[in-house]
């Protein structure tokens, strides 16, 4: 109505040619759901940064410790509790080798030596410590999504599809489970095994899905009354192949985030558990014990607690990021409630 | 008509058990029977069973009594292999909501083929394909839409991959369960009329599930009225909007709204309550009014709206 | 013609959406009158909700009002005040005009009901925090409202939870608590498209009836025309968010002059004829992320001329209250009539309610 007046002529007025042309239909469009997904995930700085973070750490954690010639367990009693030092940084406030206004190295006549992160009170490199705990906690990283995925997803897909007793049966047992806490397992786990990696996986495997199973079991409560599967019921489909193929592409993105969201719990307990003593052994190190050791001289070498805090910090930090910026991406409509 | 029916229903009860003290008797003793390339609406309003019908006959449900024979087979029982084949390949529904009724995370040839996919029926990839393009054109779509995901489609598109995921399995008869209920009008008769050409190209029957008569009557050769899970009026379309005997079929009659704006603003729909109206379905029989026309009533009742 | 109560002009709304901006209104204009019921028919996605959602300012957020301004009539403290709704805060909606003077009845009822509270406490909550009723005279107010939208012994309903009552029951419960603080303006947004034909035909009833009683401005919002034709006085028919036609319920049912209207009342279903086939229009609505040019339901158009692709037409003059954007009615436009099925099918009607409707005899 606004628009300027364009010249109008009699042909104008004419019936246009209607060949082929009614039958088009208009279709809605849009890229496909990962594409979507991506987008979404690509545009939230805090999830692309947290995703960043833990490339480098993995980087880290994979090569790190082959950066020096020490190595984890390796003592050197002459460089017991020297300050972090890098090369180049002598001057600067920072790496220069100086602790509670004391030059170490200097006084201990050190001139060619650095460690990255300073050493501990053995003379251990903590440089090849951390990264060498880091590899723990990224390990327990991924025992917690396999058995996530493995164990809580099947487990709460088939209790919920199903339904009926089988259902029944399968949450009662969830429920003793989960009745148990955490700490008396591993308590009792390390009265029958030794402390270490083993015990810890263990007792992941018997808890560590039951929040993955409820979320999984749900989504199937909600999903198995859909059209979409009622159609492949009618159609025939075998019960296996509409839980795995039918359903399980529908629920993914909220497993996916659900284990993401399960990362930094099951590292925080191998965490935890390393700081009051049940975790890895001497002299293997996680990123619990290491800061579990600098705690007990923190006063006096607080850098020796600094750098495994700063890297559980950040790891921890940058899976949460991560989880939401998934769940943001997969889901739009979870952050909407 | 003379040939056996391709559907006979026998007395079906549907009962959901609540609670220990409470079983709610969705569907109480329905019979009916659909022949060969004929199409039966089912009508009534939500709560009457009529979705409850069409998942017991196509076996969603375990009917809790009563007989259903599809092509003399007895499908109400435990189902054996061969029974199973047959159910799941020679009948086939049609949903209600296009936006649920399709998988979202599937491409639209994986959807229509998933019943070719679980009952083996190409012997090549590219003859799954060549199906696949075959049942589009059919429906309306064109080829290129075969690789899209379902939300690039509307509603209307979507409800043509639905019976293009029906009709691909060269089904005898079709169930469409509210089929066209959430469609605006328009894209409404798109469907009825697609419906239609592919009952004359096939031979396929309908039991055509709706809440509304006004549209059951371009597609049905004939209605059954379903109220509170008892049929309360069955005969031709012709039977049902010409000479409508229970009171609850006239209301629903006069409950659609015609296209005439000024005798439609003095026009009150009939009311039909059936708590206080006195009727008591259960004591009712199925009294014959024509060779084509039954009514549920005791005989009392029976002779007042006959005299009417 | 009574007063004018609301009046929208040249409303232009957009989307944002992750594929690019989408166009959901292109200039609408409409008026509604005290006292009458405006329809406003279109497809899904014509944009016929969320014209009323922009009424009352309940867009979400990534929806945008680009252009236009919604002027509103009433009266308070005895004087004539008119107020353009777009240019008010969201908080002096929801405390002026939201519930109070604009009440809005949803398609789901249970959106607007609350189940943790019995009905009677939702029905006199508005009128005590609106209008400073005490409570015995809110009380009594809600007996009189439950007894308007036709629901059998209040007293006992007013203790009911939502859940109690049956479909029809809510939305008769939904219109009752909308009555409460006297609106002038309501708005149905499809309110019985969840419920059964014959509860349907009852709510329609009872809106008319009410407006009756109470001389209250309707717009109602749908996509059957059946139901039009049972409620409005004035009919606004949407596509691809422009009002294509408009005009009194008669004019459009009797004399469309839109090839959209006509494909609409031709896809409506006829219970007097014995019709085999129905009528259809072709195609689906365009998708509003690509720019318009030209007429947007052109390419569905079995009558679309050569300019329908060029430029967008203008409103056409029909009567006074009628008119119509299709380049057909342009003096130079060959002369296109509407199908004979629903030609006929008009004559038919047009016989039925006899000289009440005035023919207009020639045609151009």
């Amino acid at each position: 109505m606004g628009e300027p007046a364009q010249v109008i002529n009699n042909s104008d007025f004419e019936l246009a040619n209607d060949n082929g042309r009614i039958q088009i239909d208009h279709n809605y469009t849009s890229q496909s759901y990962w594409k979507d997904a991506f987008i979404r995930f690509k545009s939230n700085k805090g999830a692309v940064f947290g995703l960043i973070i833990i490339l480098i750490i993995s980087f880290f954690a994979a090569f790190g410790p082959m950066m020096n010639d020490h190595t984890y367990k390796s003592m050197n009693i002459k460089h017991k509790s020297l300050a972090p030092r890098i090369e180049g940084f002598e001057n600067s406030f920072i790496f220069n080798g100086v602790a509670n206004g004391i030059n170490s190295y200097k006084q201990k006549g050190l001139h060619d030596v650095y460690y990255f992160f300073g050493t501990d009170t053995l003379g251990r490199d903590l440089w090849t410590r951390v990264w060498e705990g880091t590899r723990i906690s990224l390990y327990i990283a991924i025992i917690a999504v396999v058995i996530d995925m493995v164990i809580g997803m099947c487990y709460g897909l088939i209790s919920g599809y199903f339904g009926g007793a089988i259902d029944n049966v399968m949450q009662r047992f969830i429920e003793i489970l989960s009745s148990i806490p955490n700490l008396v397992i591993v308590t009792l786990l390390i009265i029958v095994l030794k402390p270490g990696l083993v015990t810890i996986t263990l007792a992941l495997l018997i808890t560590g899905w039951i929040g993955m199973s409820k979320v999984a079991r749900a989504q199937m409560l909600k999903l198995k009354e859909q059209e979409f599967v009622l159609a492949s019921r009618t159609l025939g489909a075998s019960n296996l192949s509409i839980i795995f193929k039918d359903i399980l592409p529908n629920i993914f993105g909220q497993i996916i985030i659900m284990s993401m969201f399960s990362i930094p719990s099951a590292i925080f307990t191998e965490a935890f558990l390393a700081f009051i003593g049940l975790g890895i052994p001497q002299p293997m190190a996680s990123l619990g014990s290491l800061i579990s050791e600098g705690f007990k001289s923190m006063t006096i070498y607080p850098y020796m607690i600094a750098a495994p805090v700063t890297v559980l910090a950040l790891l921890m930090l940058s899976f949460n990021l991560l989880a939401d910026g998934l769940r943001d991406a997969l889901d739009p409509k979870m952050k909407e409630m | 008509m003379d040939a056996a029916p391709l559907l006979q229903v026998t007395d079906l009860k549907q009962h959901f058990k609540m609670s220990s003290k409470f079983t709610l008797k969705a569907v109480d003793g329905v019979s009916f029977n659909i022949h060969a390339g004929e199409t039966y609406g089912l009508v009534g309003e939500s709560g009457s069973g009529k979705s409850t019908i069409g998942r017991s006959i196509i076996r969603l449900y375990q009917p809790s009594a009563g007989k259903v024979t599809f092509q003399g087979v007895d499908i109400s029982g435990p189902l054996k292999e061969k029974e199973q084949t047959l159910l799941r390949t020679k009948m086939q529904m049609i949903f209600q909501d296009p936006m649920a009724c399709l998988n979202p995370r599937k491409k639209v040839i994986d959807i229509i083929a998933q019943g070719l996919d679980i009952h083996k029926l190409y012997k090549t990839k590219q003859e799954r394909t060549e199906k696949v393009y075959r049942i589009l054109d059919k429906v309306g779509l064109s080829r290129e839409h075969a690789n899209r995901y379902p939300h690039q489609f509307s509603g209307g598109q979507r409800q043509r991959i639905g019976i293009a995921r029906a009709l691909i399995m060269e089904p005898k008869l079709i169930i469409a369960d509210e089929a066209i209920s959430a469609l605006d009008v328009s894209i409404q008769a798109q469907i009825v009329n697609l419906l239609k050409d592919i009952q004359e190209e096939t031979n396929t029957a309908f039991l055509f599930i709706a809440h509304d008569l006004s549209m059951v009557k371009y597609i049905s050769d004939r209605i059954g009225v379903l109220h509170l899970g008892h049929l309360v009026e069955t005969g031709t379309t012709h039977d049902i909007f010409e000479h409508p005997i229970h009171p609850y079929t006239k209301s629903l009659l006069s409950a659609i709204p015609h296209a005439n704006p000024i005798k439609e603003k003095q026009r009150v729909a009939i009311t039909y309550n059936y708590a206080t109206s006195g009727i008591d379905y259960s004591k009712g029989i199925q009294q014959q009014v024509s060779d084509t026309h039954w009514v549920l009533a005791n005989e009392e009742e029976y002779a007042a709206w006959i005299a009417r | 013609m009574s007063e004018t109560v609301l009046s929208i002009r040249n409303l232009s709304i957009s989307f944002k959406t992750s594929n690019g901006m989408v166009n959901a209104i292109r200039g609408v204009d409409l008026d509604l009158h005290k006292g009458e019921t405006v329809a406003i028919v279109g497809e899904s996605g014509s944009g016929k909700s969320v014209t009323v959602k922009a009424i009352m300012r309940i867009l979400s957020s990534n929806q945008r009002i680009n252009s236009g301004s919604i002027t509103f009539n009433y009266e308070r403290d005895g004087k004539r005040v008119s107020q353009d709704l777009l240019k008010l805060s969201k908080k002096e909606m929801r405390n002026r005009i939201n519930g109070k003077r604009i009440a809005m009845v949803f398609q789901d009822p249970m959106t607007s009901l609350n189940p943790t509270m019995t009905i009677g406490h939702q029905i006199m909550e508005g009128m005590i925090i609106h209008l400073k009723k005490s409570r015995s005279e809110a009380y009594e107010r809600a007996l009189e409202l439950l007894t308007l939208v036709g629901i059998t012994a209040p007293e006992k309903r007013m203790k009911c939870y939502p859940h109690q009552l049956s479909g029809g029951m809510r939305q008769r419960v939904v219109i009752a608590i909308m009555l409460a603080c006297n609106p002038e303006v309501l708005i149905c947004d499809e309110p019985t498209t969840a419920l059964d034909v014959t509860i349907q035909a009852k709510i329609l009833e009872l809106i008319k009836d009410i407006q009756a009683k109470t001389n209250i401005s309707v717009i109602y919002i749908t996509h059957d025309l059946g139901v039009v034709a049972k409620v409005a006085d004035y009919v606004a028919v949407m596509y691809a968010g422009k009002i294509v036609e408009r005009g009194s319920v008669n004019e459009i049912f009797y004399d469309p002059k839109h090839p959209y209207t006509w494909g609409l009342l031709s896809s409506m279903p006829d219970i007097g004829s014995e019709n085999e086939k129905l009528y259809t229009i072709p195609g689906s609505p365009p998708n509003l992320l690509n720019k318009v040019v030209g007429d947007a339901f052109a390419p569905r158009n079995v009558h679309a001329l050569n300019i329908d692709f060029k430029q967008e037409p203008p409103m056409f003059k029909v009567s006074d209250t009628h008119y119509a954007a299709t380049w057909l009615l342009h003096d130079n436009a060959p002369r296109v009539e509407m199908s004979d099925t629903l030609r006929k099918r008009i004559d038919k009607v047009v016989k039925e309610v006899g000289s009440e409707w005035m023919q207009p005899h020639s045609y151009k």
